[in-house]
């Protein structure tokens, strides 16, 4: 039995380049990065030296204000070195991948309680994966939240189709999601796309609240869904994690190896061969796909994606890869021209509606320039929760905790207004004044 | 690239940098900026302010093309020239375009230079105010006046608060209102309506008075005015009036534009209607008027109101349900304005500028209302 959730508002950015549902190839690890930035508030503190040897889920890092939690490494393999940016910033630790791996033994007892499941996700590194809201911050081991949800698909632009990269893994999942119950008393949420719902093995899995979801993008998103189902409000803690995270949890559990290996989506209108590739996280994104000149590479998808560079390597969670353009041309009356077949628009000023099915060949460019604020019904149109986003936005400019408070900060990240980003006439960058409400929420509710 | 070497003329290090805002309109109206993504979403709609700004205008044109007609036959009726309908539409189109000169020229002048001061781009939001305010004054208003207006409403209205989405007003009714309570004899009264200024220098032409339907029906009721003008010249627009004001139909064109390409709120204009509806029938059926509700709606500016000002979403409510209160508070205010108002028969402009004021109030109870049905929801729960 499961409960239903459909929503009306939503919208899926028509952009080129879907991946197609075959591996393309598989990564040998070569030099793996373990980057902290990964984790939204890790500070790391480090525990290997140029020359140590690691196994497949040896801690590299620990955190300096909670060391218990620790950034693993998902190879075997000797440090060769560790990266710095400004003032000494630890960026990543590599690690020199041996020819063939080994794994750091977790045991494959079933975690009998909630503390057996946070030692292990502790010891594993896995417990970055669990992300607490509100905020999107590294949750707190000494918590014990309101409920944990999973969201088994995505609806963001080109995302990896789960049920290609994640069906075959019914019984990690299964595992995982087992594990992940005994840390909370409300149970498990799943959701689950309705669209494909009884094709999909999601269904299967039990011990959970199943959701059916149907909308557009950002339905699958799993803070939409919290919205819906249980509303954050204050001093509640609600926690995620990834699916691809939880299979991962799972397999621990099943073979007492930590193995993060994953089928990344490569995609974008500039992809030369979008398909599907097998690699670790902190694989040079080089090595998981030809890059053409000037092209943006995009650790994720085109509205929430980490700008990697080409020398950039994927990131703990991130499971795709989206290559588009650098839109620097400039087009001669680009406003004023009554049909520009070239340039998706959402609105109806423009005439993509005729065209519903076409997919674009997207680029970088900004389309204007930035204004104030005048357009207030697209973000609402586009933002499936029951929330303002215009005043939630303008209470984070001015910095309004009450209002902020008031208006949902607690049930939004960045990620579930990053539509907003796309469709705002001023361009304005929505997530990143959300961001900044986040980060003062966080910094004066301490 | 020269560019590499040393900063361009207009680049931030050149000697004209500070002329920065003003090159950057100009450039950026030509081509679209080649401006990439730097933060949040990589991939953005190819919606802008200037997209959306240019709707508009499309929408006023029909108003504004059909309006210059109209001020030729108005004038050609009224002085008993024989005019066809070329010489109509030509009179009216040179009548208006001194009108809309300077309304752009010094309209922008001031646009441009507080954008300088700010350092910030060039707004487009007076592509649109600068339209609208040829439209809703009377053809023969003096250009001089025109131009104080312009300024006044522009630089107090709007500057001062930051420009185009900070301002509380409709700068375009603003500018209207200045010279409505500045210059009463050249904005009110019988004898404004009709073109003559030209007129008169080709022959020898008394002020003839040419009443609006409004002035009409005020004065001696629905009997009085269904003698001069039929239900069906108010709907089709062969009446005094100020030039965009006077055609339903011109105007109903734009509002499908507007309505259809989502750049301004249909509730608004839905619920703006059926407030001037009700006030109108409850004036009818209390005696305060014989005219029947829905001439309301087609005599002087309530639609034009309705459709192209009370909906500017700048000083509109923000929240839906805040849009379908403000708007029918300003169609019923205005046609309250008409009804029982012994001085002044057109109440369209100051019912909305009142609402403009009212509407951050709407929206905050709006507001209010949600986040307590919202806390309340979440308890039961």
């Amino acid at each position: 039995m499961s409960n239903h959730l459909d929503l009306k508002k939503g919208l899926d950015i028509p952009v080129k380049g879907v991946a197609a549902r075959e591996v393309a190839k598989t990564v040998k690890p070569g030099t793996i990065a373990v980057k902290p930035t990964d984790f939204k508030g890790f500070l790391p503190r480090l525990l290997v030296k140029e020359g140590d040897r690691v196994l497949a889920g040896s801690p590299v890092m620990a955190d300096k204000q909670n060391p218990r939690i620790l950034v693993t490494s998902p190879v075997s393999g000797t440090v060769s070195g560790i990266v710095r940016g400004e003032k000494r910033k630890l960026l990543a630790v590599l690690v020199q991948a041996d020819a063939g791996q080994t794994y750091a033994d977790f045991g494959t007892k079933v975690p009998a309680d909630a503390d057996a499941v946070k030692d292990l996700l502790l010891k594993t590194g896995l417990w970055n994966a669990l992300i607490q809201r509100p905020y999107g911050i590294q949750a707190d081991p000494d918590l014990k939240p309101k409920a944990i949800f999973v969201s088994t698909f995505s609806t963001a632009p080109l995302a990896a189709d789960t049920e290609f990269t994640l069906g075959d893994r019914l019984a990690d999942i299964q595992a995982g999601v087992n594990a992940l119950g005994k840390l909370t008393d409300g149970g498990v949420h799943l959701a689950v796309n309705k669209a494909v719902y009884s094709s999909s093995p999601f269904h299967k899995v039990e011990n959970v609240i199943a959701h059916e979801v149907s909308g557009k993008h950002p339905a699958g998103n799993v803070g939409v869904q919290i919205s819906h189902i249980a509303p954050i409000q204050k001093g509640e803690t609600v926690w995620t994690m990834p699916v691809l995270m939880v299979a991962a949890l799972g397999h621990v559990i099943n073979t007492g190896k930590l193995d993060l290996t994953r089928k990344v989506a490569v995609t974008g209108p500039v992809a030369t061969h979008p398909a599907y590739v097998v690699a670790l996280p902190g694989t040079p994104v080089k090595e998981i796909t030809d890059i053409p000149a000037d092209a943006r590479v995009i650790g994720g998808d085109v509205l929430t994606g980490e700008n990697l560079g080409a020398d950039g390597c994927l990131g703990f969670f991130q499971d795709q890869v989206t290559l588009l353009h650098e839109g620097t041309e400039r087009e001669w009356f680009g406003w004023a021209k009554p049909f520009r077949p070239k340039v998706h628009s959402s609105s109806w000023c423009y005439f993509s509606w005729l065209t519903p099915g076409k997919k674009y060949d997207m680029d970088t460019n900004l389309h204007g320039g930035p204004r104030a604020f005048v357009e207030t019904k697209c973000f609402e149109d586009v933002t499936p929760m029951d929330i303002f986003p215009i005043y939630l936005i303008k209470a984070c400019l001015a910095g309004d905790i009450e209002k902020m408070e008031k208006f949902g900060i607690y049930e939004v990240l960045p990620e579930d207004l990053a539509l907003c980003d796309y469709v705002d006439p001023s361009k304005n960058d929505i997530q990143a004044i959300i961001q900044k409400g986040i980060d003062l929420m966080i910094k004066e509710m301490a | 690239m020269a560019d590499e070497k040393k900063p361009g003329l207009f680049e931030e290090g050149g000697k004209l940098y500070w002329l920065h805002s003003t090159i950057d309109a100009f450039d950026t109206f030509l081509r679209v900026p080649g401006t990439v993504t730097a933060k949040g979403a990589h991939v953005r709609d190819g919606i802008d302010l200037k997209r959306v700004m240019i709707m508009v205008v499309i929408a006023l044109v029909p108003a504004a093309l059909f309006g210059m007609y109209n001020v030729g036959l108005q004038t050609s009726l009224t002085y008993g020239l024989d005019w066809n309908f070329w010489h109509m539409f030509w009179y009216g189109l040179l009548r208006m375009l001194p009108l809309f000169v300077v309304s752009y020229v010094v309209g922008l002048v001031i646009e441009f230079g507080s954008s300088q001061i700010r350092g910030e781009e060039v707004n487009e939001g007076y592509l649109v105010t600068g339209f609208l305010i040829p439209l809703i004054v009377p053809v023969d208003v003096p250009l001089w006046m025109l131009a104080l207006a312009v300024a006044f409403s522009v630089i107090f209205v709007k500057e001062v608060f930051g420009g185009t989405g900070m301002n509380i007003w409709n700068p375009a009714l603003v500018a209207r209102a200045f010279l409505f309570f500045s210059y009463p004899s050249s904005m009110s009264g019988s004898s404004v309506w009709v073109s003559k200024t030209w007129v008169s220098a080709l022959k020898d032409v008394d002020a003839v008075s040419a009443a609006t339907p409004l002035a009409i029906a005020h004065d001696g009721g629905v009997s009085a005015l269904t003698s001069q003008y039929s239900f069906m010249d108010m709907f089709y627009g062969f009446i005094p009036g100020s030039t965009g004001e006077t055609s339903v139909i011109a105007i109903l064109i734009g509002a499908l534009i507007l309505v259809w390409t989502g750049v301004a709120s249909w509730k608004i204009m839905v619920s703006s209607i059926a407030g001037g509806l009700l006030v109108g029938w409850l004036g009818q059926i209390g005696g305060a008027t014989d005219l029947p509700c829905y001439y309301q709606l087609v005599m002087g500016g309530f639609l034009f109101g309705s459709v192209f000002m009370a909906t500017d979403p700048v000083t509109a409510a923000q929240t839906e349900t805040g849009k379908w209160i403000y708007g029918f508070l300003v169609g019923a205010l205005a046609v309250v304005v008409r009804l029982w108002n012994p001085g002044y028969m057109e109440g369209m402009m100051l019912a909305i500028l009142f609402m403009n004021t009212m509407a951050p109030l709407i929206d905050h109870c709006v507001v209010t209302a949600h986040v307590n049905r919202r806390a309340k929801k979440v308890k039961t729960a």
